[in-house]
């Protein structure tokens, strides 16, 4: 919080009477100040959006899914709108680790807020080298191990959709990373309960969910797929039901905290998470409709709380 | 910098069946604005549309605080734009991506279709500088060109339709005057006319940028869909974009 706000807030509370609202949550050891954090893959390095927002009322941001080698990703057209959503299948185009820490890190390391690097990998060993790399990097007090992306041939949702292989990769890891460890998990599985529990048996200090539901879209005057992949990962308001049902499930499963996230756009949204369970929550593809959508959420919840006579957000998570 | 606001409509007009104009005024100053760069306008109470469309900045006042947008009814967003009326309200985030170089002394400017609609304000910058550029406007015909006038005090207009019903009949890269030797070339439309064209000034050693303009999400350069291939990579249309250097694009001038 920075020092303007606390002002604001501080001088709210003496004429109102209000209550003083802790919005603070923990993943694992780190503390976040609001349980509000931006989806991989949505909000670039947070630069792109430091015109719009104060980056430094976000409770986290997860920044790009980042790979052993610069990657292209898919080519064009890598986006169709459907009702109420998107596909999107961008497939991972990132700098590559070496010039995130050399180039990137230096830039965002001092943005007062948790960042977390999206690690992402075709193979054990790369997930294990970007993993190892960025635990050196003082400022970045965790990582989000994505075995759940839907665009990209090799590895990604592979890992995600079996409990033998999430829990293999997310085995290597822990080895050689020693901070916290969120695993992101694809919901296009028969059950995502299995695949949770398997990630905390092998070490995972957190699990993140979900990722985005595979898709697809006909533009039927063309006769052909929207996406030059022909399948996506389908994002959005749309995806909300079934990602609140999913976080509710493995928050009732799991011991570990579970940080929820598919198709929130506004502080309802973001509570409906936190009452199925979720410790914090991530807001993705409504970074593109409202680039201060964000700090909108942190003030609804701050509202909320105040209106229910609610003086610490922990005590509505997972009454559900 | 880049701003997120709402912008009261003051004047609306019809071009047409398939073209609309919307000027819009913000209460304080605008930002500096190059020519080239567009908008992001907010979609509202359209069921089929979530995503904000990006939109070329037509025209602006600084003095008034008006910018203008020329919009071609393509698809559900811009029908639910082409709704709106004077008074209403549309949010934007703006300006963005990054414009025209306003290089050159004897500057040819190439518009077809709704691709005309960034060369207004750009024939202006370059009078500006004191530069008058030729602009060739093109179309299918004559109603598919929907701002002349507006274009005729700020350079020499030109004009080519396909049934020759306005200017010279045939295609842009046909006009007799397409091919006087001017020392710098911007072209926005349809992605064929725009490839002959470059295709051209390359072969002339004519410095030549295109305005593309990709399917978007976000528009600030977060989601990375709306890519095109460079020699340098992928890079994002709405932010290293929307106007490259054609000699940059990898494979843009193949005929495919």
């Amino acid at each position: 919080m920075n020092r303007a706000h606390t002002k604001k807030v501080t001088l709210l509370v003496l004429i109102f009477n209000l209550t003083v609202v802790n919005l603070s949550t923990k993943i694992h050891n780190i503390t976040l100040k609001n349980p509000v954090m931006t989806a991989s893959g949505t909000f670039g390095y947070g630069e792109e959006f430091a015109d719009f927002i104060d980056l430094s009322r976000l409770g986290g941001i997860i920044v790009k899914g980042t790979t052993g080698e610069r990657r292209q990703g898919n080519p064009y057209p890598r986006m169709a709108e459907t009702p109420s959503g998107m596909l999107n299948a961008v497939g991972l185009q990132n700098v590559g680790v070496e010039t995130f820490c050399r180039e990137v890190y230096p830039r965002i390391k001092d943005i007062d807020t948790k960042i977390f690097v999206n690690v992402s990998g075709s193979s054990i060993e790369e997930y294990c080298h970007v993993a190892e790399m960025i635990d050196e990097l003082d400022n970045i007090p965790g990582i989000e191990l994505n075995i759940s992306c839907p665009n990209v041939k090799k590895g990604g949702m592979g890992f995600g959709t079996n409990p033998d292989m999430a829990a293999q990769v997310v085995r290597a890891v822990r080895q050689v990373y020693h901070k916290t460890l969120i695993v992101k998990l694809t919901p296009n599985v028969t059950s995502v309960v299995d695949i949770a529990k398997a990630v905390e048996q092998a070490g995972a200090d957190s699990v993140s969910l979900i990722n985005t539901l595979l898709g697809m879209a006909i533009d039927v005057e063309r006769q052909r797929p929207y996406l030059s992949t022909i399948t996506g990962g389908l994002s959005g308001p749309c995806v909300k039901p079934v990602a609140v049902r999913m976080v509710w499930q493995v928050a009732h499963a799991v011991q570990i905290p579970v940080v929820g996230l598919g198709g929130i756009s506004t502080a309802a949204d973001a509570l409906e998470f936190l009452m199925a369970g979720a410790k914090a929550i991530e807001v993705g593809t409504a970074n593109f409709l409202d680039p201060t959508v964000t700090v909108k959420i942190v003030e609804g919840l701050e509202d909320y709380c105040q209106r229910h006579h609610i003086d610490d957000i922990n005590d509505i998570i997972g009454i559900i | 910098m880049k701003h997120i606001t709402d912008f009261t409509i003051v004047c609306r007009e019809q071009l047409g069946k398939h073209y609309f104009a919307l000027t819009l005024r913000h209460p304080d100053l605008l930002p500096p604005i190059a020519a080239g760069q567009f908008v992001e306008v907010e979609v509202r109470n359209c069921r089929e549309v979530m995503l904000r469309r990006p939109i070329s900045i037509h025209d602006v006042d600084s003095s008034a605080n008006t910018l203008t947008l020329l919009v071609q009814i393509v698809g559900n967003g811009t029908r639910q734009l082409a709704t709106l009326n004077e008074g209403d309200t549309l949010n934007l985030i703006y300006p963005l991506g990054h414009g025209f170089s306003l290089l050159g002394n004897n500057p040819l400017l190439v518009g077809g279709g709704a691709g005309i609609a960034p060369l207004l304000y750009l024939a202006k910058c370059y009078n500006d500088r004191g530069v008058r550029p030729t602009i060739l406007l093109g179309g299918r015909t004559k109603e598919l060109i929907p701002v002349r006038e507006a274009f005729e005090p700020y350079g020499k207009v030109l004009y080519s339709t396909e049934d020759g019903s306005l200017g010279e009949k045939g295609l842009v890269t046909q006009h007799s005057l397409f091919f006087a030797p001017y020392d710098h070339i911007c072209t926005c439309g349809p992605t064929p006319m725009m490839k002959a064209v470059g295709r051209y000034a390359v072969e002339k050693g004519i410095p030549c940028e295109v305005s593309l303009e990709n399917m978007m999400a976000c528009g600030i350069g977060a989601c990375l869909c709306c890519v095109t291939d460079t020699v340098d990579g992928h890079k994002c249309v709405c932010k290293e974009g929307p106007v490259f250097d054609v000699t940059k694009l990898a494979d843009f001038l193949e005929n495919k």
